[in-house]
């Protein structure tokens, strides 16, 4: 037991705590564990880096034949804006199984224990998942590449096309806060949020062309925001689309602003009800 | 309450729906002293623990730790306790150079003084060598050694300690025991919460015990063992029917009231004179004629505490704390 005893006293016991580093410090050591994690378990990672490749894949070469882009052009420059956008949508699942797990394993309790400015748990995970969403983001940028995709727009219009979407990434940060704390396990997040999540980016222009879908669903699509914001990708990233009518809806005529609309209005309601929720979720 | 009470509480209840978890405690610990809340499973401890490191609200009650108000300055408490939560909280992916150093970080201290701090506990506890692993290698006496470790970081005045020992085997509780003794001899006010007996004999000025959120009995380890009889006289009889008149002649011999448990056969009653007691109860007992099969002197478990106490053995039913509440 001689290994085990700890050594004399040596220093005594301070008096003044220290004094607070502010909100943006302490997001920022939470963020870095998070990331810690993400490198020490890339297993977990597969949502962002095989999943979003494989996909891009899977529908170049297996679909990649059978379906026409109207108004012509590659389909495997159509699929990229389609499969960024379902990726991006996919970021609320990262955040809200890590928030779960913290949960479960008290890191979160032992977190509150401690001295840090309130939000700095929540900021550091929307940093780790918003810095993580990057990742498949570049991934799929270069398989696209390697598959015969390119960026024909302008570098600002590029710029424009990454910046959507990664606020889209933010925006849907919000509502895995909200999915984590609302949700009790890990195991429900998972089941859960593909439920919610899976056939949402389906009922849209991601991988198929809105207008041959049927009556309702083609509403559904037309307005769902995950179509306008593979449309706004497409455009700003200078790949084929399907040409718009004038019988087409609003959403359909102004994809980059209606998506930006989502954008804000998901953080706008979101964000407060996540942190009611997660302080909610804490108040045992 | 001035600087002599390093927590200090008054009158606490918390309610989870119907349950009460905690129906009034009033407690306190001394500056530089050590208290311990001694209870089953369920009994409030951990609810206790969780308002006083201001995770949990109390519905009614008032606490002060470091001398600030939990419920009104709860940043105030935070910066001056350490928390050693039930289940060792330090994060498995990282190291165990990692953990010490972002809790320093997140107790405002500097990259610079974070890391020397760290250097500075991985040492005191013995965990040098593992200290570039990942916890999640870590066996259960490490995980908690820097579990204490961490709760050290940014020299605190108040440690609370949630069931330090539960779970480990008896050697590495033994260890921990020893480390946590020499953490108490620096003058640290400890709050520790535990399942046995011996633990808060051993390392606490005083001992609170709670049972459904009740405080039942409290003093030091002397008067608690008066109260409570120290050691026992534990009698087991052959044959069930003679259980009452075992526990007739038990009660005269000794003087105090003899308790039976019938599911073991088993008569149990203070020894106020250590062996003398059993050498007058086995000669009681033969001049009865009541046979015996097993007749020691024995330390009181909980269960015989709680059973002096309550009348009632310590339960395990979580009357307290809802699931994943703790």
């Amino acid at each position: 037991m001689t290994d085990t005893t700890i050594s004399r006293p040596t220093a005594t016991v301070r008096t003044e705590p220290y004094r607070s580093r502010g909100l943006l410090h302490d997001t920022w050591v939470i963020a870095r564990r998070g990331l810690t994690h993400l490198v020490r378990q890339p297993e977990q990672l597969t949502d962002a880096t095989i999943q979003p490749v494989m996909f891009v894949l899977l529908f170049a070469y297996v679909f990649g034949g059978a379906i026409a882009v109207p108004g012509g052009g590659e389909y495997r420059e159509f699929l990229m804006g389609g499969i960024f956008a379902q990726t991006v949508v996919f970021t609320a699942f990262g955040v809200a199984l890590s928030l779960a797990t913290d949960r479960k394993n008290q890191a979160i309790d032992r977190f509150r224990s401690l001295p840090i400015a309130r939000g700095a748990v929540l900021g550091g995970h929307a940093l780790t998942n918003l810095l993580k969403s990057m990742l498949p983001i570049v991934l799929m940028s270069l398989c696209g590449l390697a598959i015969g995709w390119r960026i024909h727009s302008s570098i600002a219009d590029a710029i424009l096309g990454y910046a959507l979407l990664l606020g889209f990434s933010f925006a849907m940060i919000w509502v895995g806060i909200l999915l984590g704390s609302v949700i009790a396990t890990p195991e429900g997040v998972t089941g859960t949020g593909f439920v919610v999540l899976f056939p949402l980016t389906f009922m849209a222009s991601t991988f198929v062309p809105t207008r041959t879908m049927p009556g309702l669903l083609r509403v559904v699509a037309e307005w769902n925001p995950v179509t306008t914001l593979s449309d706004a990708a497409r455009i700003l990233f200078g790949n084929p689309n399907t040409p718009v009518v004038p019988e087409d809806p609003w959403s359909i005529q102004h994809p980059i602003a209606y998506s930006v609309i989502w954008i804000v209005a998901i953080i706008v309601i979101s964000a407060p009800l996540a942190v009611r929720a997660y302080e909610k979720s804490l108040a045992k | 309450m001035p600087d002599e009470y390093a927590v200090y509480a008054r009158g606490l209840v918390r309610r989870y729906g119907a349950k009460t978890a905690l129906a009034g405690v009033d407690f306190e610990v001394k500056t530089g002293s050590v208290t311990a809340i001694l209870g089953p499973n369920g009994a409030g401890k951990t609810t206790a623990v969780r308002i006083l490191t201001t995770l949990s609200e109390a519905d009614e009650g008032e606490a002060t730790v470091a001398g600030f108000n939990v419920r009104t300055h709860p940043h105030e408490v935070r910066r001056r306790i350490g928390l050693a939560a039930q289940d060792a909280t330090v994060d498995p992916l990282l190291t165990g150079r990692e953990n010490l150093v972002m809790l320093g970080e997140l107790y405002q201290m500097g990259r610079g003084e974070a890391k020397s701090r760290a250097a500075e506990l991985l040492t005191e506890f013995s965990l040098d060598d593992a200290a570039d692993r990942k916890v999640a290698g870590y066996s259960g006496g490490m995980r908690r050694r820097l579990d204490l470790a961490a709760t050290l970081v940014a020299h605190p005045s108040v440690l609370f300690l949630d069931e330090p020992t539960t779970g480990l085997d008896p050697r590495a509780r033994n260890e921990l025991w020893g480390v946590l003794a020499t953490l108490v001899e620096r003058g640290t006010s400890v709050l520790l919460t535990t399942q046995y007996l011996e633990e808060a004999e051993r390392l606490a000025d005083e001992i609170i015990v709670i049972d459904h959120g009740r405080i039942i009995a409290r003093g030091d380890a002397r008067q608690l063992k008066r109260e409570i009889g120290g050691d026992h006289v534990h009698v087991v009889v052959v044959d069930p029917a003679r259980l009452n008149d075992a526990a007739v002649t038990l009660s005269e011999v000794t003087g105090a009231h003899a308790v039976i448990e019938a599911a073991t056969r088993a008569v149990i009653a203070p020894a106020a004179d250590g062996v003398q007691t059993i050498v007058r109860a086995a000669q009681a007992l033969g001049a009865a004629g009541i046979a015996v099969e097993d007749l020691s002197l024995r330390q009181p478990t909980l269960d015989e505490v709680f059973l002096e106490l309550t009348g009632q053995p310590a339960n395990a039913d979580d009357a307290g704390v809802p699931a994943g509440g703790r």
